[in-house]
């Protein structure tokens, strides 16, 4: 049976049994994510994330078109302490000046949504649920003022935004006949390894009234991952090998040439 | 062709970075320099992380300046004992360029720190290395208007250093500390920008130490050689910015197009050769200074905590 096949017993399934057990009004919502892994090798350019899923009313019907769930899907990555630094003109040069650390910043955002965010949530739900690049918990550390802190916020964003590790494309989920949700998420080579979350949520008049995540594991495998083990665990080792790698090719080359 | 660095942690074009190689590899091969000075900030510009930049090119210029070596050793060219002298200079001056590199990045200041040298450096040697082929060049009328310099065989300064040594086979009667200064001068150097050095030592002996001529390259390539492994070393025990694939994708380029340059370099004018290095280094110089003094397109950096 094909993948896609499995897939969709997989959904009816489940939507079979949540149709059955939940008596509460909230929606039943199925992700999925295309790729639980993304193996980071050789040739590896960035890689297309598709956040799939449906979502149904309670009773386990389909909504109507134009009533249907607004779904949002966030693709977080792990979270790291920075340190920003803002470089400013002085004495006719551009030098980092001012700074400001935060203890929580995701190396990587991508959030998809339905419609425009403010369309079909209200700012409590988005200070909530971290919902776009506005909302992000960043944890500042020591006691800079909110001016300050917005700036850097800001800074940080659109730093990122420009490098594809953050992205807010508020219609990039398409929602076909009022259940099946998708979303395309691209992640960029320069990508940390480490855990990622998928996030799913489904809005209705403002409110997150269902949500559900999954995870997503960004890896480095076989040669990419030794040199980068090797290159923090083994300095030595990994210092004499790229000598010898250098002092090999020149000298090769150059007995090479000379006969050649 | 999509080559993904481990270590820089992105994906850039191969070929670029093999062509990247070649062309400085090519002036290494025409100007007997390391080539280092153009490696790394082309790879900044390029968008690689400017340590990464500086530490692989530093392994880059090891492998272009071995078969130098070899043959420069076949021909008797080297002095292995100034050379190692200055080499124990290279390798605490390495030492010192790392303590002097985990300072100023933990200040903030490491990036605008290599543009800063860079301009200052390559400004200040490109300026006198015009200034010296430019009448050179356009023969004896314009040579007349400068004046005659005055002779002598080594700078006063290190005439006055204590201590005096026998290199027998540069012909000097010299403190070893003079060597042992400029070869920690270079090494420092080294470490901060990836640069072999070349330029600044090739002059240096010659008018500075005031060493013969005939083995001032081979010193060279011998102190490059054995500086350049040091500062690999330290960068991996230190900065862990050494990024293997990229520095094997420079050395393709750089040890070929080394070959291809030495064979062009006897066809043309030495003096039309220094004033292209010339012309090279200071452009590398003011594109730095642009890029110190014009508003960055990035105002903002970020470091891990």
């Amino acid at each position: 049976m094909t993948r896609r096949g499995r897939l969709v017993l997989r959904i009816a399934a489940l939507l079979g049994i949540f149709a059955c057990t939940t008596a509460q009004r909230d929606p039943i919502l199925v992700p999925e994510v295309s790729q639980h892994e993304v193996v980071v090798r050789q040739g590896f350019t960035g890689a297309d994330l598709l956040l799939y899923g449906a979502v149904l009313q309670p009773d386990g019907t389909r909504a109507s078109e134009n009533a249907s769930y607004d779904v949002i899907v966030v693709l977080k990555g792990p979270s790291q302490p920075i340190t920003l630094r803002e470089k400013r003109r002085r004495l006719g040069m551009w030098i980092n000046a001012d700074s400001a650390s935060f203890r929580s910043a995701p190396s990587f955002y991508a959030l998809a949504s339905s419609r425009p965010l403010d369309d079909i949530t209200d700012e409590k739900t988005r200070a909530i649920y971290e919902l776009g690049l506005d909302w992000l918990q960043l944890s500042p550390i020591g006691g800079i003022d909110q001016q300050q802190q917005d700036h850097f916020a800001r800074g940080l964003v659109d730093k990122r935004v420009s490098g594809g590790l953050y992205r807010q494309d508020e219609s990039g989920v398409t929602i076909s006949q009022g259940v099946l949700y998708q979303a395309r998420i691209p992640l960029p080579s320069s990508v940390i390894t480490g855990n990622y979350t998928a996030e799913t949520f489904a809005v209705e008049k403002g409110r997150v009234v269902a949500s559900a995540t999954s995870d997503v594991v960004v890896a480095k495998r076989g040669f990419e991952r030794s040199v980068e083990v090797y290159s923090q665990d083994d300095p030595i080792i990994y210092g004499l090998i790229a000598v010898i790698l250098s002092v090999s090719m020149g000298w090769i080359a150059g007995r090479l040439f000379a006969n050649g | 062709m999509d080559v993904y660095l481990p270590i820089a942690n992105l994906s850039v074009n191969g070929l670029i970075i093999v062509l990247l190689g070649g062309v400085t590899g090519l002036l290494s091969g025409m100007f007997g320099v390391g080539g280092g000075f153009l490696t790394t900030p082309l790879l900044i510009f390029y968008g690689i992380p400017p340590t990464v930049a500086a530490a692989s090119a530093a392994t880059q210029v090891t492998g272009a300046s071995v078969s130098g070596a070899i043959y420069q050793h076949k021909r008797g060219g080297i002095d292995f004992q100034i050379g190692t002298v200055m080499v124990a200079g290279g390798v605490i001056g390495t030492g010192i360029g790392a303590l002097l590199f985990k300072l100023l990045t933990a200040l903030g200041q490491i990036d605008v720190a290599i543009s800063v040298l860079y301009v200052v450096v390559l400004g200040s040697v490109g300026v006198i290395m015009a200034r010296e082929a430019i009448p050179e060049l356009f023969g004896g009328r314009l040579a007349k208007l400068g004046k005659t310099p005055v002779k002598r065989r080594h700078h006063p300064l290190v005439a006055n250093l204590p201590l005096r040594w026998r290199f027998y086979r540069s012909g000097l009667y010299i403190s070893p500390l003079a060597p042992l200064l400029l070869g920690m001068a270079v090494g420092m150097l080294t470490m901060l920008m990836g640069i072999g050095g070349g330029f600044l030592l090739v002059p240096a002996m010659l008018y500075v130490l005031g060493m013969s001529a005939n083995v001032v390259v081979g010193t060279s390539l011998f102190q490059i050689l054995f500086t350049t492994i040091a500062t690999t070393m330290m960068h991996a025990l230190t900065t862990n910015a050494v990024d293997v694939v990229l520095a094997a994708l420079l050395l393709l380029g750089s040890v070929s197009g080394a070959q291809i340059g030495a064979r062009f370099a006897s066809d043309v004018r030495p003096e039309l050769l220094r004033f292209i290095l010339a012309m090279l280094v200071l452009m590398i110089a003011i594109r730095m200074a642009v890029g110190l003094t014009y508003r960055p397109e990035e105002i903002f950096t970020v470091v891990p905590l």
